[in-house]
């Protein structure tokens, strides 16, 4: 019996010590001096990239809680009209990466966009632009950031909602706490842990984008990383930054987990009475539809009508045959990308859940880490050690047996689809840990009893039970690693191209109309899954 | 502290019938109980007093105030109702004295404090203010709950199944502690329960419900020795029914012999009916001549409770004092102590009413 | 049907990508749709099947200097010249000019050591608006600093490498402390803060909320010649100016492209390059993207003709690469965004 547990543990902590590789390499960097290019950032921008990613995290926090909840709880607790396709259809934003909606922004809200046009005509001024607010701003990358961010809250938030015990919401109504005294004293504090998981995937998404807050203009620690990469070709530097970075990162995670332990006690017994959702009619009804239907509205309806409009413009020179490759190179290295990621997590959390050792706890916990580096540096990290290995294992190779093994991982799928697990391992193990809290320890424990093995646990009776979790885990970062850009970019092989990196060479090239399609397309191969999540999900609390 | 008034309520849910026709009249600081088994309805009765729940048809009053019609529906909150639910719902995030204080936080922080010690003397919590929820034992997350549904001096305190997630030999002392309790704040209550020795240890009277129904309204006295319905009869307390015939106005003969019986209106003679037996109207005695073969026996400690049988196969229980022990098989000598036989028609023996004068 | 899966996993992550005989590896910081056309053409008349990825030319060259002599990489190819001088310094180029390429190429568009080529220019010129600014109150970069234009001049991030060349050259021509002066002047000039792209900078300046912008020649000629009505609105609302005529001319920065120090496939490096520089595809350049052409028999296109001839910086590009981390200070300390 001991023998398995220690095998479990070293299994666990050589896998998490191997997939935070790039983690390490990143680390051996702070042990260097810092040079003169730290020096004259910290005189110059490091402030004011710590005041922008600061203000960032604020806002967004705000924005998605905003967003996010009140949906959530709507949709847990009521019936009103539309519900039905709502309930799904929040999370389509999810789907919309953070830089393609700041582009279509931009192009909705500009001086020739439709909506000043229309207040010009409107008003019969030319003068619009002076008071229109500009979306190229902190307070417009906020806004993005929510719109499509919000559905992980929501998601998390949702599934609160619905496991809470009703009889304390009723219980708090009975001694005289109205509907809004309820949800404000009772309902939210309970489902806090859920919420701030959320939002901490939420954040640690906002902090590692860059495509956004490059094209805003706003200075953050993501754009400061790339640009002492760039602009002072400067690995140390940027590595250190990086490193200060995930400071950032391991702050927001010690709150999540404290703010987790506490969870334990807060899931009361599910089996208690799940009322059925007020129906409600009328104004009430109307208002919930409305409030539901807001963020889908900015974040994904309109967003997907400018690309649309884009789209059909060009469709008729760009979509060909190279777009078909092009949906089939995304969709399936997001398939296996997301079938690996979601099955080291699941070895990951069953390590966490059955071996209590703390050493476990820290790798997994360790290895979660990879969510909020931006995905350049990710990529870069993940060049050098692959580089490094190949060489040795050639000079090795030249040298006794005389032949060159050449580069064996460097350049090669393989490459790319691991810094993928390293970076959304955590959306995964959020989704896994979260549904192995609601298998009880007395079902593995008779297991035991019965002389299954660990092995035969996990495959016989976790993974069963565990079925939504990892479906939502695949789905999350299947549409995750479709946005992907930066990490896609630097680390592909020859010849292959993706939806995204399309969609970024025309952005980039600053033709958005062009971009159109691609997005688009991204959009669509996205919506598959989250359209099958959300009916699952659906079907589960029905 | 209101009278209750529940006037001919009807519940639906998704057009199907949950209760339907049901009456309740609970004095002043009288302490109700609902007893049936799961899915009778009991809970949603429950549920329809503190507002959980709409009518359909019916009343229901709290004093002399209307607070559920099939046309009114007084805010859950605006009841003043106490209630105490069967998973405690005690708030997870909150330690004890917030528990407590959170129905009576409109008053002032000295009358909360008052309040809240005076809560826990009574639930015998003093000192566990600062606790949370999850470091009490199940009995004592249950003494809070109470203490909590009674803070703001509700004008009903309503519990349902209050007792069901506590050891057996737990339930009852608290349930008279707990009815100790409502007497010395003078509360009136009502509570659900399918469990009848819960029931009578803390209730003045007691209604049996079936499938929405509500069979009986009595004290526990009426409902074990006068059962309107051969299923009251059967769910609380232990006995047979065995068959009889009418001979005779106020006489029914069976197996047993010429029983005496209260009937209601005439019946021809020579009508078969059935007849409750209970074990405590078979008592064992050693000296008697009337003989009886043992079917089977269980000891409870106080008493074996034999299965005898009649000469006509039938078969009825006895009661003996725990030293009088006979093994399967052989006789036993027996006498009856029953003033009044409970006689039911034959036909569909679990919805008829007897045929038993009650004491109304 | 697990067993398939596993197999296609294992066929398509464990299969390293070798290069072959008849075959060219191009690294390249060109996005896709402006240089996988001419590679196309290429392989048609050649034979010889072009490998492509195209990447930030940052993660380029730190894939080049990791993979070392093993690299399948035979061209590297970026869009300025201060990555290609940072790829030399970083050892993992060969010089690969023949004579001929140096007859075709003007001498401070090439590396001097032979390493790496231009293949197209482009300037970053000054355009304004038609109804507000008058071509005579515009003179030099360094008259951008003057107070006059306070508040009425629009240009993208520092972030961005053209920004960082084109103060790179005035920190080469006029040394520190006078680029440091002029670029303090220039950011109290601006209109508002910097963002967007080079476009967008246009169409600040043709919505009124900027009346000077510095932007690179191509991005005005694609929206010149751009299929969306508005693009070319607010295209035709502003003018060129080419700036210090009269001096040094005005800023230019190349596209270029060099051969890789582990290059297995150097002749057919060298065939490609000889190819870029060939008329046909140096004409392709200018009629796509409205780039200059660095071969001299080159026809520009009609809108690059509009504008007509202009004087350019012949300042050598290497140059820019050496004072590029300087500039981008200079920047930072500036305040400029």
């Amino acid at each position: 019996m001991k023998k398995y547990l220690n095998l479990w543990s070293i299994l666990t902590i050589a896998t998490a010590l191997l997939l935070t590789v790039p983690l390490w390499v990143l680390v051996s960097f702070v042990f260097e001096p810092t040079n003169e290019t730290w020096a004259h950032l910290v005189d110059t921008l490091l402030p004011e990239y710590i005041f922008n990613s600061l203000w960032l995290m604020l806002g967004v926090s705000i924005g998605t809680l905003l967003l996010g909840i009140p949906s959530a709880w709507f949709i847990s607790q009521y019936d009103f009209f539309g519900k039905k396709v709502l309930q799904w259809a929040l999370l389509l934003p999810l789907a919309m990466p953070a830089y393609i909606i700041a582009y279509t922004y931009t192009g909705l809200l500009e001086f020739e966009g439709p909506v000043q046009s229309f207040l010009r005509t409107l008003f019969e001024t030319q003068t619009v632009n002076l008071w229109f607010p500009e979306v190229r701003s902190v307070g417009g990358a906020i806004i993005m950031f929510s719109l499509v961010l919000y559905p992980y809250v929501y998601l998390l938030a949702r599934t609160a909602f619905s496991n809470q015990s009703h009889s304390v919401m009723h219980a708090s109504r009975t001694l005289g706490a109205g509907p809004y005294k309820t949800f404000f004293k009772v309902a939210l504090p309970i489902a806090r842990p859920a919420i701030i998981a959320g939002l901490t995937l939420a954040l640690m998404e906002t902090l590692a984008d860059f495509g956004t807050v490059q094209h805003f203009g706003i200075a953050t620690f993501t754009t400061g990383i790339y640009r002492t990469w760039t602009a002072f070709g400067d690995t140390t530097t940027t590595a250190q930054l990086s490193v200060l970075l995930l400071v950032f990162v391991t702050i927001l995670m010690m709150v999540e987990f404290w703010s987790r332990r506490q969870a334990k006690y807060f899931t009361g017994s599910n089996q208690a009475a799940q009322a059925m959702p007020t129906k409600l009619s009328g104004i009430k009804s109307a208002m919930a539809f409305s409030i539901c239907l807001l963020p889908i509205l900015f974040g994904f309806i309109l967003p997907s009508l400018q690309l649309l409009d884009w789209s059909i413009n060009v469709a008729e020179t760009n979509l060909n045959m190279e777009f078909l490759k092009l949906v089939w190179n995304s969709f399936s290295l997001a398939f296996i990308t997301a079938l690996v990621t979601v099955s080291i997590a699941l070895m990951l959390s069953y390590a966490k859940r059955s071996q209590k050792n703390r050493t476990v706890d820290s790798a997994v916990r360790l290895s979660a880490l990879g969510y909020a580096i931006p995905g350049t540096v990710i990529a870069v990290a993940v060049i050098i050690p692959f580089a490094w290995f190949d060489n040795t294992l050639d000079a090795w190779a030249r040298e006794t047996l005389n032949i060159s093994t050449g580069l064996l991982l460097s350049g090669t799928l393989f490459a790319l689809v691991f810094a993928y697990c390293f970076r959304f391992l955590s959306v995964a193990l959020q989704s896994l840990n979260s549904g192995f809290s609601q298998i009880k320890p007395s079902m593995d424990e008779s297991a035991k009893t019965l002389g299954a093995s660990n092995w035969t646990i996990l495959r016989r009776i976790h993974t069963p039970l565990l079925k939504s979790s990892l479906l939502t885990a695949f789905i999350l970062v299947f549409v995750e690693v479709l946005k992907e850009l930066p990490t896609t970019l630097i680390l592909r092989p020859f010849n292959f191209n993706t939806l995204s990196v399309k969609a970024y060479e025309m952005a980039a090239d600053e033709r958005l109309a062009d971009a159109g399609l691609p997005a688009l397309l991204i959009v669509i191969t996205g919506l598959i899954p989250v359209i099958i999540l959300s009916k699952m999900i659906g079907n589960r609390n029905a | 502290m209101r009278e209750l008034q529940i006037k001919q309520i009807k519940t639906t849910h998704q057009n199907t019938t949950i209760i339907d026709n049901i009456s309740v009249h609970l004095k002043a600081g009288e302490i109700g109980c609902l007893l049936g088994p799961s899915g009778c309805g009991k809970t949603t009765l429950l549920r329809s007093i503190a507002g959980l729940q709409k009518l359909t048809e019916g009343e229901i009053y709290l004093g002399d105030q209307l607070v559920s019609s099939n046309q009114f529906h007084l805010a859950i909150e605006k009841r003043k109702v106490g209630m105490v639910f069967q998973d405690y719902a005690l708030f997870p995030h909150m330690n004890i004295a917030d528990n407590i204080r959170f129905g009576i936080e409109h008053q002032s922080r000295k009358q909360q404090q008052d309040r809240i010690h005076q809560l826990l003397e009574l639930v015998n919590l003093a000192g566990k203010e600062r606790r949370y929820p999850h470091e009490l034992s199940g009995g004592q997350q249950q003494r809070v709950a109470l203490a909590r549904a009674l803070a703001a001096k509700p004008q009903i305190l309503l519990m349902d199944e209050p007792f069901s997630g506590l050891d057996v030999e737990l339930r009852e002392s608290l349930a008279r502690q707990v009815r100790c309790i409502l007497k010395t704040e003078g509360i009136t209550a009502l509570m659900v329960t399918h469990n009848q020795n819960e029931a009578f240890a803390i209730a003045d009277s007691v209604g049996v419900m079936k499938d929405g129904e509500l069979l009986q309204w009595d004290t526990p006295y009426n409902l074990y020795h006068q059962p309107n319905y051969p299923f009251i009869a059967d769910f609380i307390g232990q006995g047979v029914l065995i068959k009889g015939s009418i001979c005779g106005c106020r006489q029914v003969h069976t197996e047993l012999g010429v029983l005496n019986t209260q009937l209601a209106e005439d019946h021809a003679t020579g009508e078969k009916v059935s007849v409750l037996v209970r074990p405590d109207d078979i008592i064992h005695s050693d000296k008697s001549s009337w003989q009886l073969e043992v079917v089977s026996r269980v000891f409870r400690g106080s008493h074996f409770l034999f299965t005898l049988k009649l000469p006509n196969d039938e078969q009825v229980m006895c009661m003996s004092q725990s030293h009088h022990d006979h093994a399967v098989g052989s006789k036993i000598g027996i006498k009856l102590e029953m003033d009044h036989a409970v006689v039911f028609p034959l036909q569909n023996l679990k919805k008829v009413k007897a045929h038993c004068c009650t004491s109304v | 049907m697990k067993n398939t899966w596993i197999l296609l996993i294992i066929c398509t992550l464990g299969m390293p990508v070798y290069a072959a005989s008849d075959e060219v590896n191009v690294y390249s910081a060109r996005k896709e749709q402006l240089i996988k056309p001419l590679l196309t053409e290429f392989t048609r008349q050649t034979g010889i099947k072009v490998n492509l990825v195209t990447s930030k030319a940052d993660a380029l060259l730190k894939r080049l200097e990791s993979e070392g002599r093993n690299s399948p990489a035979d061209i590297l190819i970026t869009t300025d010249a201060g990555r290609l001088h940072r790829a030399k310094v970083a050892d993992v180029l060969q010089p690969s000019l023949n004579d001929a390429m140096k007859k075709l190429v003007p001498e401070h568009l090439r590396d001097a050591e032979g390493y790496w080529i231009g293949l197209t220019t482009r300037s970053r010129m000054v355009v304004y608006a038609k109804d507000r600014v008058k071509a005579s109150e515009l003179s030099t970069y360094e008259d951008l600093a003057d107070p006059k234009w306070k508040k009425r001049i629009c240009v993208r991030s520092s972030n961005n490498i053209y920004n960082q060349s084109l103060v790179a050259s005035m920190l080469s021509h006029k040394g520190v402390k006078q680029t440091e002066t002029w670029a303090k002047g220039l950011v109290n000039n601006f209109a508002r803060k910097p963002k967007g792209g080079d476009r967008d900078q246009i169409k600040a300046v043709a919505a009124g909320q900027c009346d000077i912008a510095i932007v690179n020649s191509y991005y005005l000629g694609q929206m010149i010649n751009s299929k969306d009505a508005k693009q070319k609105a607010a295209a035709q609302k502003v003018s060129v100016f080419w700036p210090n005529q009269s001096d040094r001319g005005a800023h230019i920065n190349v596209s270029g492209i060099a051969v890789t120090k582990a290059a297995q496939n150097k002749d057919n490096a060298v065939k490609l390059i000889e190819f870029l520089l060939s008329p046909e595809s140096q004409v392709w350049y200018a009629e796509t993207n409205n780039e200059y052409p660095v071969v001299a028999n080159a026809k520009w296109s009609k809108t690059l003709t509009s504008w007509g001839k202009f004087h350019s910086d012949s300042l050598n590009l290497t140059k820019l690469g050496q004072l590029n981390s300087q500039a981008v200070r200079i920047m930072d300390r500036a305040g400029w965004r």
